[in-house]
């Protein structure tokens, strides 16, 4: 009569174990909590110039990134992102992929595009500064990204190094899932030939990045 | 009065002017503004917002003609000392956790007979139109400078604000797949020359959260944390984050509990 209840209530802490280790069985699961905070997160924006509601219906990228919560997603879920991303890649109709270095040297100083408070007209940036080291002259550079200086000199000057140049800022979440960096030409932030053109800045032998 | 505000604005425009000639070389132009930085702190005019949001605080206003003296913060009615520090909590009068810019919305609703539309109105103030809430968050925050950040998750609707504001913190959204997490992440990153604090550890959280608000001196106003968290949004690419939303109550929830146990040091100055 003793051993029958405790073996249920065994039972039932093996099956309810992570609620009950929690220490609060009542808490509500990541799922529910995620849709919840979702739900509130879009009752709480309003649109302003460019930037509709919109803007907050997520993609299945975000999603899945948003879940891992800055660190990194699992295998399967990585190479789910990072194929699916890939597949989406639209490579230049002309088969290249250098662009002029000098305008890309300007689209990677340009902070302006796509905020609610920028024109909706343009211009409209890559802002590769706020991130990444690229030149030597440029000393007002940001830290989240890796630097860039040398990025063609030190890789090779080689059409695969361009057409991964090229397939990284069009679509930065097919080479590294969950990544910080914009999905450029996926998005449409970046045109074709801005995108050329900064993969010049950093392929160019002559751009200040390969000095 | 007078001559006390004088000496703060002379104080600032030495401080530029000491500050002007950045000379650029990677090191040396950390150094130099660390150095800007540290004069910025001889004088602050946040002293005239903190002034004027007293004046204002006690001054009998709104359709019922009452000051906002009887406002309870959290530690009874008209207890300012040390609130801040506190907030946000559930109030069982609203049924709801509240910040501190949304706990003073109430309170022009409950006593001084306003609309909540119009209690709401131009949070965020510019040259030509000063912002009551502002100066009334200056004054209200400056009454916790030196006490100790506590913030409690008692009631479960606290504890619910902190899991939503923590999920708030890593949705990833908009045309640029940025969150909070994006430039708030990591330890010792900056944007351009910008350093960004970890709001994920402790000592990060401690450090952004107990120095706001702030004066801004690029933009000549003092702007209270429902201000940064709008601005963060903005150039996320996200829309525009409503006042005293819930959304934006979750997230200040999250950042300031993860301050516990530092000293409240604010209305600030940054650049």
């Amino acid at each position: 009569m003793q051993r029958r209840p405790s073996t249920i209530i065994l039972l039932a802490a093996v099956l309810a174990g992570p609620a009950i280790l929690l220490g609060c069985a009542t808490a509500p699961s990541d799922a529910e909590t995620t849709a919840k905070a979702t739900a509130v997160l879009k009752a709480s924006f309003r649109e302003q110039g460019q930037a509709k509601l919109d803007r907050l219906v997520q993609d299945d990228t975000q999603k899945a990134c948003s879940e891992s919560a800055g660190k990194a997603p699992p295998n399967d879920v990585a190479e789910r992102i990072e194929k699916a991303n890939f597949a989406s890649i639209k490579w230049p109709a002309d088969g290249k992929y250098l662009g002029d270095w000098k305008n890309g040297e300007k689209i990677a100083q340009e902070g302006r595009g796509m905020q609610y408070s920028d024109d909706p007209k343009g211009p409209v940036g890559a802002n590769c500064y706020a991130c990444h080291q690229l030149t030597r002259e440029e000393l007002s550079y940001g830290t989240i990204g890796p630097p860039l200086y040398q990025f063609g000199k030190s890789r090779g000057y080689t059409d695969d190094v361009r057409k991964y140049a090229y397939g990284k800022l069009y679509n930065a979440e097919a080479y590294s899932a969950c990544t910080n960096m914009p999905r450029f030409g996926h998005m449409g932030i970046l045109t074709e030939q801005q995108i050329k053109d900064v993969v010049a800045l950093l392929m160019d032998p002559q751009s200040p990045v390969n000095k | 009065m007078h001559r006390i505000h004088q000496g703060v604005l002379r104080g600032v425009a030495l401080a530029l002017a000491l500050a002007a000639p950045v000379v650029l070389g990677q090191g040396s132009t950390v150094d130099e503004i660390a150095k800007y930085r540290a004069a910025l702190q001889d004088g602050n005019p946040a002293e005239l917002w903190e002034a004027r949001g007293e004046d204002l605080w006690k001054q009998k206003r709104g359709p019922k003609n009452v000051s906002l003296e009887r406002c309870d913060l959290g530690l009874g009615p008209g207890v300012v000392k040390g609130a801040y520090a506190q907030l946000p909590k559930y109030f069982a009068d609203a049924d709801r956790v509240m910040d501190l810019e949304t706990r003073i919305v109430w309170c022009m609703v409950t006593l001084q007979g306003y609309t909540e539309a119009d209690a709401k109105k131009g949070p965020f103030g510019n040259p030509d139109r000063k912002s009551d809430m502002e100066a009334y968050v200056a004054y209200v925050t400056s009454q916790s400078r030196g006490t100790r950040m506590n913030v409690a998750l008692d009631h479960p609707k606290e504890q619910e604000a902190y899991r939503l504001g923590e999920k708030m913190f890593y949705f990833r959204g908009g045309t640029h797949d940025f969150a909070c997490a994006t430039c708030h992440g990591e330890d010792a990153k900056r944007i351009r020359l910008q350093d960004l604090p970890n709001l994920t550890k402790t000592d990060g959280a401690q450090k952004a959260y107990t120095t706001w608000p702030a004066y801004r001196v690029s933009q000549g106003e003092l702007r209270t944390f429902q201000w940064r968290l709008n601005d963060c949004f903005r150039q996320q690419r996200f829309p525009e984050l409503l006042f005293a939303s819930d959304g934006s109550i979750a997230l200040t929830m999250f950042l300031a509990r993860n301050a516990n146990g530092a000293a409240f040091d604010a209305p600030a100055i940054k650049r």
